[in-house]
């Protein structure tokens, strides 16, 4: 097991290395000139003075280089600074990517909460009304992308009922409740097509395992159904499942991109986006490298929590 | 004790017991009418080809055949005093692992690959005898040593995956075995296995049955397990009882084409088994032509009439009854075996 926490751990390192240098190149490869791009807008440099600053950044060395140097400052913990800010890029990341992963974790929490129970009933109640709600609310958020979600749950619930707040956000270990009421919508919006998925998911790989030997050996035993389905099938039906909460991350951080504009929320996604407008180099990166990371980080968890519940990967490694 | 006219030492009495498919083709018998029971510590064995209904049969007796498409239309199955097909769904689930126990085919698959032995042993026990853990630990291994897994005290912490087929379905019987039923019903319990460790896991379910007392309906296809192991044979085909006989009557005057057929089909024992494949289960019979046929396409008069050489046309108009042979306790359902008269 820990052999294997290891060999996981290390294959992270080629990832990193691999997305990072690709988003450099393609930074790089934006029109314009990101020597200009580094003064700011506004700033009416000439060509001499542009030359300087090309130095004074590498900006005038091959793209291998550049990434070399960025690299070396980056595992020292400098991210550089933003252009738009002229501040660390740490610093502004820090604040923003908290923010993300608030939204992000509560989507992640809400559609894992909701979409497990929900396969499983319609699993065990295959073929009856409740199983077909099931379905068709599934197959809608699937098929649903989750900006229109968010529109809509502005509409009717933040201007037409006014019950909670369309816009903004709130630290919510500040005010725990207006935070809290601020999260709902785009939460739900963020997480809805991740829950369908998993339900989807959940429910398959039920149907699958509710038709196996030893699901008929342990009611052989007399064993109740809650503890046929609930002990004897879904540790089985749940290896599936796992491989695709890993999954949801990236798709919720890809969400969150969208979410957190139609929100106004102060996050990673928004924030990545006015970066990428700006040709905020240094912030793109250190953004990229912060996103790669977690998703990579939600994988390896979804790794070892697959090896704790399945001892046949976790004993024969 | 029961006083009614059974016998006190019937344990398990099954009588015209029917059980139904619903298939795409329409619905279907897959046990019609059967009947019979098994004594304290014996061993009954019910053979036939695949598809015979032998595994239904088991599942019916459990109330564990998967329902829809199958359903139970009729019969009983007495359990000392109780008919198991009236009781509630709660009081069925305490005869299942502790009144009668059943063991599967394929150890592969018939253990839970993500819980330990242990924890698979003693949810029985704990379940029907209201062990705490750590009593149910020990007579788990206990168990695990009753059926002669070497070092329990470190199996019961581990996983199916760590142990051979054989360990497996050791272990299987030991989980069927730990409540003590009265009833273990074996279906195929060694088809599964090589051809050496069958005959240990057999010896095995041999030797717990006369310490414990359990009788055991060991369900099989090969003929040659019967004879080692039962002391009274059903031969079944297409849901229905063809022959009965205690096992020596059987194998020296089988009355039924259909069991000569299958005693024909049975490799020689002491054979060379070297150019014999270790597969034990032939698609098709060496001595019958023909196979099962599917639910819904049961013929109306004898089931085997097509694939019987002896057929005439009263075997194609009407079913044969069940009656007694010249020898004692042996019946036999064919209109054309020598019957006593009557
Ligand atoms: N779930 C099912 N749905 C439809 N038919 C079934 C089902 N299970 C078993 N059968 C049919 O019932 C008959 C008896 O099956 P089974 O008892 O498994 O045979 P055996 O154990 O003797 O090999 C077969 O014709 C089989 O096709
Ligand atoms: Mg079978």
């Amino acid at each position: 097991m820990l052999q294997y926490m290891i060999r996981r751990l290390l294959q992270i390192v080629p990832v990193l290395l691999i997305v990072t240098l690709m988003v450099f190149a393609l930074m790089l490869a934006i029109p314009g000139d990101p020597a200009r791009a580094l003064v700011g807008p506004g700033e009416a440099l000439d060509e001499e003075q542009l030359e300087i600053i090309r130095k004074e950044f590498n900006l005038d060395k091959p793209v291998l280089v550049q990434y070399g140097i960025w690299l070396s400052k980056v595992v020292r913990g400098d991210f550089g600074r933003s252009s738009q800010y002229q501040r660390p890029v740490l610093d502004e990341l820090r604040t923003r990517a908290w923010v993300t992963l608030q939204f992000g974790i509560a989507a992640w929490v809400l559609a894992v909460v909701i979409a497990v129970p929900a396969g499983i009933i319609s699993a065990v109640y295959r073929g009856r009304a409740l199983d077909y709600i099931a379905t068709l609310i599934s197959i809608g958020g699937v098929a649903i992308p989750n900006f229109w979600f968010g529109i809509m749950a502005i509409l009717v619930f933040g201007v037409y009922l006014g019950w909670l707040p369309a816009q903004g956000y709130v630290n919510i270990f500040e005010d725990p409740i207006e935070g809290l009421r601020h999260m709902i919508l785009p939460v739900f919006a963020l997480g809805i097509t991740s829950c369908a998925l998993i339900m989807r998911q959940t429910r398959s790989a039920m149907l699958e395992v509710l038709a196996q030997d030893y699901v008929r050996t342990a009611r052989a035993k007399g064993m109740s159904e809650p503890v046929v389905i609930g002990v004897h099938a879904l540790r089985n039906a749940l290896l599936p499942v796992v491989t695709v909460f890993g999954l949801q991350t990236g798709r919720i951080f890809a969400g969150a991109v969208v979410i957190e504009t139609v929100f106004g929320i102060p996050g990673m996604g928004n924030f990545m986006v006015l970066a990428i407008f700006a040709r905020d180099f240094m912030v793109v990166q250190g953004g990229v490298l912060i996103m790669a990371l977690a998703v990579l980080s939600a994988n390896l968890l979804t790794d070892l929590i697959y090896a704790w519940l399945d001892p046949r990967i976790r004993y024969n490694d | 004790m029961e006083t009614n006219s059974q016998s006190p030492e019937v344990v398990l009495d099954v009588d015209n017991l029917t059980t139904e498919f619903q298939t795409p083709e329409g619905l279907g018998r897959a046990v019609d009418g059967l009947s019979f029971n098994i004594n304290k510590g014996e061993t009954l064995g019910i053979v036939g080809e695949s598809g015979c209904g032998k595994s239904i049969t088991a599942l019916s007796i459990l109330r564990l055949v998967p329902s829809p498409p199958g359903n139970i239309a009729g019969g009983s199955v007495r359990l000392g005093n109780r008919d198991l097909m009236q009781i509630s769904e709660r009081e069925m689930r305490d005869v299942r692992g502790n009144d009668i126990s059943m063991i599967f085919q394929e150890p592969m698959t018939s253990l839970n690959p993500v819980l330990t032995l242990g924890y698979q042993i003693t949810e029985t026990l704990r379940r029907h005898e209201g062990l705490a853990k750590h009593e149910a630990t020990a007579r788990a291994i206990e168990m695990l040593a009753l059926v002669q897994i070497p070092a329990p005290e470190r199996r019961v912490k581990e996983f199916p995956h760590q142990l051979s087929g054989g360990m497996r379905q050791r272990a299987m019987i030991a989980m069927a075995l730990s409540c003590n039923p009265r009833v273990l019903i074996a279906d195929e319990p060694t088809t599964a296995l090589d051809v050496t460790v069958q005959a240990q896991v057999l010896d095995l379910i041999k030797d717990l049955q006369e310490r414990l007392g359990t009788a055991v309906i060991l369900i099989t296809h090969d003929l040659g397990v019967v004879a080692e192991t039962a002391q009274r044979v059903i031969v079944m085909y297409a849901g229905r009882k063809v022959e009965e006989a205690p096992v020596e009557s059987l194998f020296a005057n089988p009355q039924h084409p259909y069991t000569r057929g299958l005693l024909a089909s049975v490799p020689r024992l002491g054979a060379t088994t070297g150019a014999h494949s270790s597969d034990s289960r032939p698609a098709r019979l060496a001595e019958i032509s023909g196979i099962v046929p599917p639910l819904t396409e049961i013929p109306s008069g004898c089931a085997f009439a097509p694939r019987c050489k002896q057929a005439t046309e009263k075997c194609t108009a009407a079913q044969p009854p069940l009656e007694e042979t010249e020898h004692p306790g042996h019946r036999v359902a064919c209109w054309h075996t020598d019957k006593v008269a009557v």
